[in-house]
């Protein structure tokens, strides 16, 4: 049914939002518990700094991805030098660049369901003898779940589909980090690429609807089992 | 021995208290709500910062800021239950009961799990979710929880509030129970009298931060100030006696209070066993000779101990009945009729019928005002 290249595109997304999702969760699950349990200074500093990729374009986020992480870059020429990973160019860097682009997304869904989550149930934990760790991972943790699902699945379902940041931090390659949208945007470049781009958008629109949906029913079944 | 003094600034007002008491034994922290009772009942557990404070249970010194000693909460074994008891919804019953039980430390285990089952009457919803449970059946798995965590202190925050009446009755029993089955020293607290009335042996009075009067709930129970929290109609004098017997004809129970006796109804009364009335002030009857031919069951001889303003037009008479006082509320007419003043012999007349229902068993560790 999908040709070879359209699988690869299609492989090539899903191993591309799933590394950035598994990347990014637990420093989102750090940042949102910071934003919302943490009263710190500089809170508004945080917070706005984490929601950036939201409002700046996403190929000025690619830019400064590729001015920290290129192969002379202060942190991708460290990355490069002594742990021999190359970022630019490859898989690894679209996921790398499509977490920071949906990070925003995971922080904002996992922080909502944490503000919800009472701390009177951390304080009854607390007096019960669990530690602060403890109370996290038996307490904290599983009542925030479905924001964390709810958060991993948009984030996901959004990152098949990152476009600016991609192309301008690790360009357009085959096979290597040709997304859906990359492999769109090359068939609408390409004379006689409407019928290939008009099936890629509907891939796309597919995927990006199961996974709203995937979504929403994890969330509610969680909530469910955690007897909300 | 449980000592506690704490300091803590607050909005509007210093909490400041301290309290000093043999346990085992409850102690109420009573007052109206906003007076500082769940301040104190969280500095005391270790979730709030203290400005100064020290708190020592049984030799165990849990938090001393001269010393900068502070036990973190997690470690101080405070069983404490929330007026929203705070069930944790992602595990059963059975799970929030065992929370605490797995976390206590090796060598404090006394509690066992199944005892606490029976006593709370658990049996029949150990599986069951906490989403599922009504209020009342919630509060008593709170205690369960904070009850297998093996505490050193139960520290109960207005238990009660959240129920209605109904259910608090249905709850007391159950917490009556645990006071008498387990020597744990409980702090309690509350802004119902009645529940003070069943469950507590010493009783804190909490005005904005500060103590008012502590004591016995006896010569708690006389102090001016209480009116203004319990309202005017629920001042009354607190006693303690024995009782003596139960009259087969009449089914009215005698109770030895200070040189007199009381007729009350009670349900299940044991020769011997203490008991706690309280006579309610608005209800109590002051006559200057022996009265006859009235329907009234008790009659008292005592002497005016002291007479204090109550309302524009009403007094507070203080009349002790020889080892314990009652209080009688009494108008101004009357005052100025009967020509009462310090020192009068009276007779004080209460009928059976108005103690009813204020009768109670007596707390552990209680004794006898005489």
């Amino acid at each position: 049914m999908l040709s070879p290249a359209e699988l690869e595109a299609v492989r090539l997304s899903l191993s591309v939002a799933s590394r950035s999702v598994l990347f990014a969760l637990p420093f989102a699950v750090l940042v949102a518990w910071l934003l919302a349990r943490r009263k710190l200074k500089g809170q508004i500093l945080l917070d706005a700094f984490v929601h950036l990729p939201l409002v700046l374009p996403p190929v000025v986020v690619g830019y400064l991805l590729l001015v920290l992480f290129g192969t002379r870059g202060p942190i991708g020429g460290w990355l490069n030098d002594v742990l021999g990973i190359q970022l630019i160019f490859t898989t690894a860097g679209a996921a790398l660049a499509t977490a920071v682009m949906t990070f925003p997304l995971m922080v904002r869904a996992i922080r909502i369901s944490l503000e919800g989550i009472d701390a009177g149930f951390e304080d009854a934990a607390r007096t019960l003898g669990a530690g602060p760790w403890d109370r996290f991972f038996t307490v904290t943790l599983p009542l925030m779940m479905p924001g964390v699902l709810a958060g991993a699945v948009t984030a996901f379902a959004a990152g098949l589909g990152e476009f600016g940041a991609v192309i301008t931090f690790v360009s357009n390659i085959p096979g290597e980090t040709r997304t859906l949208p990359l492999a769109l945007y090359t068939a609408l470049q390409t004379p006689g690429g409407d019928a290939l781009a008009a099936r890629l958008a509907a891939i796309s629109f597919t995927l990006g609807l199961l996974g709203l949906v995937a979504s929403e029913l994890i969330a509610r079944r969680l909530r469910w089992m955690l007897g909300r | 021995m449980l000592t506690i003094h704490a300091k803590k600034q607050r909005d509007g007002f210093t909490l400041d208290v301290t309290i000093d008491v043999t346990t085992p034994g409850v102690v109420a922290l009573f007052g109206r709500s906003g007076c500082g009772k769940t301040t104190l009942a969280n500095l005391i557990a270790g979730l709030l910062q203290p400005d100064s404070a020290r708190i020592e249970i049984d030799g165990v010194v849990l938090e001393d800021t001269r010393t900068g000693h502070c036990i973190p909460a997690e470690q101080r074994r405070i069983g404490y239950v929330f007026q929203d008891a705070r069930l944790f919804p992602h595990f059963s019953v059975l799970g929030n009961l065992r929370y605490g039980e797995r976390r206590a430390p090796a060598g404090t285990r006394r509690i066992a799990l199944d005892h606490v089952v029976q006593l709370l009457g658990l049996q029949s919803f150990l599986q069951r979710r906490v989403k599922d449970l009504s209020g009342g059946e919630r509060q008593r798995v709170a205690l369960g929880r904070a009850l297998l965590s093996q505490p050193r202190l139960l520290l109960l925050d207005e238990p009660l509030a959240s129920l209605d009446v109904a259910r608090r009755e249905e709850v007391l029993p159950y917490l009556e129970r645990l006071r008498d089955e387990f020597a744990l020293p409980i702090i309690y607290v509350s802004h119902q009298f009645d529940e003070v009335l069943r469950l507590a042996s010493h009783v804190v009075l909490l005005e904005r931060g500060s103590v008012v009067t502590q004591g016995r709930l006896e010569s708690v129970s006389l102090h001016p100030q209480l009116r203004a929290i319990v309202g005017p109609d629920a001042v009354g004098a607190v006693l303690t006696g024995s009782i003596v017997g139960t009259d087969p004809q009449s089914g009215l129970t005698a109770i030895a209070v200070g040189t007199g006796r009381l007729n009350v109804h009670l349900g299940n009364a044991v020769p011997g066993a203490m008991v706690r009335v309280q006579l309610l002030a608005r209800d109590v009857i002051l006559a200057t000779q022996p009265v006859e031919g009235l329907s009234v069951r008790n009659m008292l001889a005592g002497t005016i101990a002291h007479i204090a303003p109550d309302d524009a037009d009403t007094d507070m008479v203080h009349v002790d009945i020889g080892g314990g006082h009652v209080l009688a509320r009494v108008t101004r007419g009357a005052l100025i009729a009967l020509a009462l003043r310090t020192g009068m012999p009276i007779w004080v007349l209460i009928k059976a019928v108005s103690i009813r229902g204020h009768a109670f068993l007596a707390p552990l560790g209680d004794a006898p005002t005489s």
